[in-house]
């Protein structure tokens, strides 16, 4: 053997290295690959690139066992005629039959009702062009996966401090003291998160974890605070009132930047009831929430427009106005409400001792108050006051789906955003960061179509696919007062649901409630398995067929680069690449990957060509576009007007001469404009120069305080980052969500709620932050199923995608359901044993691990590693399918019938998230003679023609010859 | 660790082929001292050096299954000056050769009287091959057993007895062997051989006694606690990284239950030492040329399923890596 | 003479695998490898890797922690894997103390494994040789490589930074600083192995807040609510 001093890895074959970005997870890091003879010799981590600076993860580091894969499909296929849906039973055709037969179907239902075409898409990165090409083809049914993922945090936050964690925000790290960490096992923006939690620690911050379970982050947290799954928000709550009662909030924060000191009309007889009292002022159009609100001054005694120069307002008490109206700040009325949320409250709820709620509420208040930071960086305030400085309190918070994925998660989040916001942590240092595009106006501008003549045939949809209403007439409404979605987004029933329910689509597709649609187009979600809840039933809703033999959903087209549960169920199925195939834009119009010092947007450049006939799936809409002359894709003429994505990206602008489009680095003739700026030709060439990112570092005066800083609201405007430069007041007090429950108490007029729904909104319209049970726990005998069963990401693999990897599946072969030793005791069960897990809805059989890092109230299992007996190309003996569970079958998409309606979806009442961690579970031991798989099973699903599947049972990768000794085909 | 059965047969195989070498040399030694009547060269001597030529060879190839790439077995007596395997490696063969020369003189009949010591003994070739071959014997039980016996992190394995353990049960069962051989053969060395035989094995008893008393009574250097290096009674190995097996968890686990250690236990404690020793026992007064070959081969079995329980007995430190998967 | 190691330190480990198939990313293709996959995409999948992260849990709950523990070859100062190896393919390195197995002169008897209480080493099953970490010595001796990726891929992959490299016998570098002063420590002391990799216990930042910190002057309270006046009659009203 060649000693390794002699040995040079560059003489093994013919090597180029290529930039690009990662898609192993939804993080976007930016990594070199490395080639040798064309092959894929290794990934790593770009030392140049801003998010993950040289560092990558498992999944990153195991890109070219996707890439090999033989899960991978490569040829379109069709449906054999003979076949029914779901056997799997394909023949491969041309790009050219399946363009004419998506041409002819689509055109025809673009004619007639473009509603009944349906286009859902689940971790894609690319909902900047999914979401033109619904408007376009002028269909409202168009949803990412944003609903059954973290829409709760996205909106709680958003409708609160004008934007959220992950790529709208997050903790910063750098310069807090004390980092709160509220449900994350491991999750979004993983590598940056990692990266900063470490150097956070080694700085000597303190980190809390509250999670019902101890694994991933939470392992290295100085303190573990284990809480019982949904009960969040009664935690939050019960600090804020701590907090309040000590008079550990950041008064001067308060008052300057939220509207906690604005006065609110306090007259329950009053139609205006509990809306802030507006004078007349001049406002700008379409400016929801203008400056024409009042404070009380404390020298005056009197109320006196908010932010009067030399004003130092209440914010407690009530007051009456020189009309007679009753009013009270906001704070006041904040502060009357969580009076009730004792510490002593919480623990009953939370499982967490009374005595830690306040001494957490203590460490927080403290922290905040006695460890300000204050940089030296001159800004200027909206209200055009100096400052010489910029301060901050180093508290910090990051949360995701454990606080989100519950049916009181929007009430939750909307408290901690109150609770970052009491602590004086909003864009400043130490605390909550915004990235760009973010803060966006409370709400944000964009919002749904209005009602049914917003649907016309052959015309492109009157409105945003998803946007973010501000009142109940920006409800998408027929005049009944309901849907005109398929998943009834936008409804009375879910009315802030700013991410669409796709976890509805298929079962209101199937009822045909609202409607029967013709045809829906799944790209890369896995529907027929573990992006559905019921999967089961939604396993058969797909088969499922009419009195004329039918099926009920008639065409389904899956587009997807492997071949999972839901590609059986397909009459059509478009092969996409993987993301080292293909060009892709992370654009400012979708969700960038900003750092907390200004935008950044970055791209991905194909590093090997795509294998068989795959085909980028933004190719396939552009195609589709323009044979189906959508104005965005063709000239006057109906001419196509883009030769590939590539030149999409690079040409295409919102509107002729906008100036803003897909990417946002080197706009204008020569690249030297950014943002805005006419198409520049050589964009690709750029980006490609420089790591496929694109980073303007704002001056440091418009990196802070941005709700609230002229000069950034002014630069963000001139961009065209933002319509209005107006101060984006954070909202302690939501008016948004009182319009709401005014219309449902009939107290507005305009759009009004159907009677069955009145009381539902009513409730949960709350203008202020409160805890109740979560519905699953309401409608359950909670005696009979005692446990929560929750689901976590591990860290080595992302949803479904990674089973079909050979090394990744070797850490995570099968999921196990972790239980407290203490239930198996009670339960009489040992580790390892095979039990049930039986909810309202169905039962899972599977195998349970003891373990002490999970509260004994609680249950768990990591995601989506079980799979469908031969799907993703595994044998149908794989551990995945036979000891591997899947959750899903335990959660309903639907809550039992009720007074709101029969079909109410199992979702949080205000924005329409998923309540996936809502279900209630027992567990039990498996009958000794039970058969040692996992239960339920289904029939095994065959591959597909264009799969290679491997022969041999050894596999040794070695890159420059791997492909051809083993027989993959380009 | 996991029982490999190259390795069993090696051992036993040698064990007992070295031992039936050493029970022909005792019977020459004895007859030269007129203790015993002298045995015919070419059907005695020459046969029986053959058979434990036969076990040698056999117990050679067998081992060749335990090697990865056998094929470049020749490089593994490179290492002698610290490698007990590559010591074995050197002398099992150099013993072979011995064996071979020994059974090659009688078979020659090259037996004449080279010199007399003493004017009493007439040294001849096969008595010096004879001498030299046992201390190669010897040397090959010290060799064998201190592969295992000097690997001090294996610490069922890492004491005197397991080289005591390893040379009387080959004496043993060698001894076994010459008597069945003699029985086979109709020599009257039976109950000579039969009487070593189960001097050894009543030795190898009590020397296995102890070392299954230590095993039983070990206390582990290596902790949980040590391998992780966290002080804390209750440390629980939540996942090993992986879930479909790996080399650690394929060669340092024997994978058997309970029932079948303690089945095995049993079985060896009752074939290697009662049985034979009672089979023999039986031999004395039926006379039936059988019992000996019988005795011979139900030691050799429970021989096996000593060696299989040596290796089951024996827990690698690395095994407290790999205590549960998740 | 110079020692290389790894220093890893459990304070930041989450646990999250990187180490593990970036190690096996560059090792499959590089000089150590190929390493191969049995089953790889059938029941029991099982392979060859030179990096695990184990995950153990101690103590009961709720006083539970969960320690990630990755776990390589320890490339041992007085390592026992190297003198039993009958063919002298085990080897440690004169000039930079990394412990390695030469492929040509393996021949499969698994013996080196027996003799390391740490299991670090596998045996690639296909290939029928024995295998393990090689600190990415095809990495960290290339000079054609920038100075800055001259290391391990388990340390440029690792998020968390908990993989520090370099010479323990250097009292300046970076590892035996954190040795020294992060309470270092190796594993199984008790055999005398002098493992070179050492690992870096948890530690634990508290907050002390005194009672009487919690109300300061500068209360915000104190801004509102004035205490209402009594109502009825005052001692003014009633006294003289």
């Amino acid at each position: 053997m060649l000693d390794p001093m002699d040995y040079n890895d560059q003489d093994m074959g013919r090597v180029e290295v290529k930039n690009t970005t990662c898609y192993m997870c939804a993080c976007r890091c930016g990594i070199r690959v490395t080639l040798r003879d064309g092959e894929i010799r290794h990934i790593e981590g770009n030392p140049d690139h801003p998010l993950n600076k040289g560092v990558i993860c498992a999944k990153g580091a195991s890109g070219i066992m996707k890439q090999y894969s033989p899960a991978r499909l490569t040829k379109p296929l069709l449906r054999k005629a003979d076949a029914k849906r779901g056997e799997s039973k394909f023949e491969e055709i041309s790009w050219d039959r399946a363009f004419e037969i998506m041409e002819e179907r689509l055109g025809k239902i673009r004619k007639t009702d473009p509603k009944k075409f349906a286009l859902f898409t689940g971790r894609d990165q690319m909902q900047a062009l999914t979401g033109l090409f619904a408007k376009q083809f002028g269909t409202p049914n168009y949803a990412a996966h944003g609903g059954f993922c973290s829409v709760n945090m996205a909106a709680g936050l958003i409708y609160t401090i004008g934007g959220s964690f992950w790529e709208f925000g997050g903790p910063d790290l750098e310069r807090a003291k004390l980092f709160v960490m509220i449900g994350t096992a491991e999750d979004h923006h993983s590598n940056p998160m990692k990266v900063e939690l470490s150097k956070f620690k080694r700085r000597g911050g303190r980190f809390i974890s509250i999670n019902p379970i101890r694994t991933g982050y939470s392992a290295i947290a100085d303190e573990w605070v284990p809480i019982k799954p949904g009960t969040d928000g009664a935690l939050i709550l019960a600090i804020i009132r701590e907090l309040i009662h000590q008079g550990l909030f950041d008064r001067d924060f308060l008052v300057r930047y939220s509207n906690a000191a604005e006065l609110v009309i306090d007259d329950p007889e009053r139609e205006d009831h509990g809306l802030f009292k507006r004078v007349e002022k001049p406002v700008e159009e379409g400016c929801f929430d203008p400056q024409n609100k009042l404070w009380w001054d404390r020298d005056l005694d009197a109320a006196v427009g908010t932010h009067t120069p030399g004003c130092d307002p209440r914010l407690l008490g009530d007051f009456r106005l020189e009309d007679g109206t009753p009013v009270k700040p906001s704070f006041q009325l904040l502060k009357e409400r969580v009076e009730n949320y004792t510490p002593e409250w919480a623990e009953d709820i939370t499982g967490i001792p009374a005595e830690t709620i306040r001494r957490l509420a203590h460490e927080m208040g403290v922290t905040a108050r006695d460890q300000t930071i204050e940089l030296p960086i001159q800004w200027t305030d909206c209200w055009d006051n100096d400052h010489d400085t910029v301060k901050g309190n180093p508290v910090a918070f990051h949360a995701m789906r454990g606080l989100a994925a519950h049916s009181n998660g929007f009430h939750s989040i909307r408290a901690l955003g109150i609770l970052m916001t009491l602590l004086g942590t909003i864009d400043r240092p130490g605390g909550f960061r915004h990235k760009a595009p973010f803060p966006r106006p409370i709400p944000p501008c964009p919002k749904p179509p209005k009602g049914p003549e917003d649907v016309q045939p052959e015309t492109p949809l009157n409105g945003m696919p998803l946007g973010w209403p501000a009142d109940p007439d920006d409800l998408f409404v027929d005049e009944e007062g309901e849907a005109v979605r398929l998943d009834k987004a936008f409804s009375w029933e879910y009315p802030l649901s700013v991410h669409g329910l796709m976890h509805n689509a298929i079962t209101n597709a199937w009822r045909g409630d609202p409607y029967k649609i013709d045809t829906l187009l799944i790209f890369m979600a896995n529907m027929a398995w573990n992006s559905s809840m019921n999967t089961s039933r939604v396993r058969e809703m797909l088969v499922d067929r009419d009195e004329n033999g039918e099926y009920k959903i008639p065409f389904l087209i899956v587009a997807d680069a492997f071949q999972s549960e839901t590609v059986a169920f397909a009459d059509l199925v478009l092969p996409d690449t993987t993301y080292l195939e293909r060009h892709d834009a992370m654009s400012m119009l979708d969700r960038p990957i900003s750092e907390y010092d200004g935008p950044v947007d970055s791209v991905r450049i194909p590093v090997v060509p795509p294998r068989g006939e795959c085909k980028p799936f933004q190719e396939v809409l552009i195609e589709i576009g323009s044979r189906l002359k959508l104005p965005a894709f063709v000239d006057e003429e109906g001419k196509r007007k883009f030769r590939d994505y590539p030149d999409f990206v690079v040409n295409f602008e919102t509107s002729p001469g906008s100036g803003i489009g897909f990417l946002a680095g080197w706009r204008g003739k020569g690249g030297e404009k950014f943002l805005k700026g006419e198409p520049n030709p050589r964009q690709w060439e750029m980006y490609a120069k420089n790591n496929c990112v694109f980073h303007y570092k704002l001056p440091r005066s418009y990196q802070y305080m941005r709700n609230w800083n002229k000069g950034y609201l002014e630069w963000a405007r001139a961009h065209a980052m933002t319509r209005y430069a107006e101060p984006i007041t954070v909202h302690l007090y939501s008016e948004v969500l009182q319009k709401f429950r005014l219309a449902a108490q009939g107290k507005r007029p305009g759009k009004q709620p159907p009677e069955r729904l009145r009381k539902r909104v009513e409730m949960y319209f709350d203008p202020l932050p409160f805890y109740h049970e979560t519905l699953e726990s309401r409608l359950v005998d909670t005696h009979a199923y005692p446990l929560n069963a929750l689901t976590q990401r591990p860290m080595a693999m992302y949803h479904s995608w990674d089973s079909q990897n050979a090394w990744l599946r070797q850490i995570h072969t099968h999921n196990y359901l972790f239980v407290n030793p203490r239930l198996g005791k009670v339960n009489g069960f040992h580790d390892g044993d095979w039990v049930w897990v039986e909810s309202p809805h169905g039962k899972v059989r599977c195998m349970a691990r003891f373990s002490n890092a999970v509260e004994p109230g609680t249950v768990w299992t990591w995601n989506a590693i079980g799979k469908a007996a031969g799907s993703w190309g595994l044998t149908p003996r794989a551990n995945e399918s036979q000891k591997g569970f899947l959750l899903n079958h335990l959660i309903s998409e639907e809550l039992s019938a009720c007074e709101a309606g029969e079909h109410m979806s199992n979702s949080d009442p205000v924005t329409g998230q998923a309540a996936w961690f809502d279900v209630r579970v027992r567990v039990y031991k498996a009958g000794a003679d039970e058969p040692k798989i996992t239960s339920p099973q289904f029939v095994h699903q065959p591959a597909v023609p264009g799969q290679q599947l491997r022969k041999g049972r050894w596999q040794a990768y070695f890159a420059g010859v791997f492909r051809n000794k083993t027989g993959i085909s380009k | 660790m996991h029982p490999a059965f190259s390795v069993i047969f090696l051992t036993t195989l040698i064990g007992a082929g070295q031992g039936l070498f050493l029970a022909l040399v005792t019977g020459q030694l004895y007859s030269l001292a007129n203790l015993l009547q002298p045995q015919d060269s070419l059907s005695f001597y020459a046969t029986g050096s053959f058979l434990s030529l036969l076990f040698l060879v056999v117990g050679l190839l067998a081992s060749f299954f335990h090697l990865g790439h056998p094929e470049r077995a020749w490089r593994s007596a490179a290492r002698w000056r610290t490698s007990w395997l590559s010591r074995e490696v050197i002398v099992l063969p150099l013993f072979m050769l011995l064996v071979a020369a020994y059974a090659a003189v009688h078979y020659s009949g090259l037996t004449g009287s080279l010199f007399v010591l003493q004017d009493v003994i007439e040294v001849d070739a096969s008595l010096l091959l004879g001498i030299l071959g046992a201390v190669a014997a010897f040397a090959l039980y010290i060799c064998t057993a201190m592969i295992y016996a000097g690997i001090k992190f294996i610490e069922e394995w890492h004491s005197p007895l397991t080289v005591i353990n390893f040379t009387l049960f080959g004496l043993a069962s060698g001894f076994m062997l010459a008597a069945a051989f003699s029985a086979w053969k109709g020599v009257d060395l039976v109950g000579f051989y039969s009487s070593w035989a189960v001097v050894f094995t009543v030795m190898a008893a009590v020397s296995r006694s102890l070392s299954l008393r230590r095993n039983s009574h070990l206390v582990h250097k290596s902790t949980l606690q040590t391998a992780i290096g966290i002080r804390h009674k209750g440390i629980v190995q939540n996942t090993q990284g992986f879930m479909g097996g790996s080399f650690n968890t394929r060669e340092f686990f024997h994978g058997a239950s309970e029932n079948t250690l303690r089945l095995v236990y049993w079985f060896f404690l009752g074939m290697v030492f009662v049985l034979p020793v009672l089979l023999l026992g039986a031999s004395y007064w039926l006379a039936s040329p059988y019992l000996p070959v019988a005795a011979f081969a139900v030691q050799y079995l429970g021989l096996m399923a000593e060696r299989w329980y040596f290796f089951a007995e024996a827990r690698h430190p690395q095994n407290l890596y790999y205590q549960s998967m998740a | 003479m110079t020692q290389l190691a790894l220093v890893i330190d459990l304070n930041v480990c989450v646990g999250c695998h990187a180490c593990v198939t970036s190690c096996k990313e560059w090792n499959t293709s590089g000089w150590a490898g190929p390493l191969t996959d049995h089953r790889p995409y059938d029941r029991d999948p099982t392979g060859t890797f030179f990096n695990r992260v184990q995950t153990f849990e101690v103590g009961e709950f709720p006083k539970t922690e969960t320690v990630h523990f990755p776990k390589s070859c320890l490339h041992c100062e007085e390592p026992p894997c190297v003198p039993v190896c009958p063919t002298g393919a085990s080897y440690k390195r004169k000039d930079n103390g990394v412990v390695l197995v030469d492929y040509d002169k393996c021949i499969g008897c698994k013996y080196c494994s027996w003799a390391c209480p740490y299991g670090m080493r596998e045996l690639d099953e296909y290939q029928k040789v024995m295998k393990k970490c090689t600190l990415c010595i095809d990495r960290i001796s290339n000079d054609a490589l920038p100075e800055a990726e001259r290391k391990p891929a388990c340390v440029l992959a690792c998020p968390t930074s908990a993989r520090l490299f370099g010479d323990v016998h250097d009292p300046d570098s970076e590892v035996s600083m954190a040795i020294r002063e992060q309470g270092g420590y190796q594993l199984m002391p008790e055999w005398g192995t002098q493992p070179a990799n050492h690992y870096l216990p948890r530690r634990k930042t508290c907050i002390q807040i005194f009672e009487d910190e919690l109300e300061r002057a500068d209360n915000p309270l104190r801004k509102e609510a004035p205490l209402p006046a009594a109502e009825g009659e005052t001692l003014d009203d009633v006294s003289f």
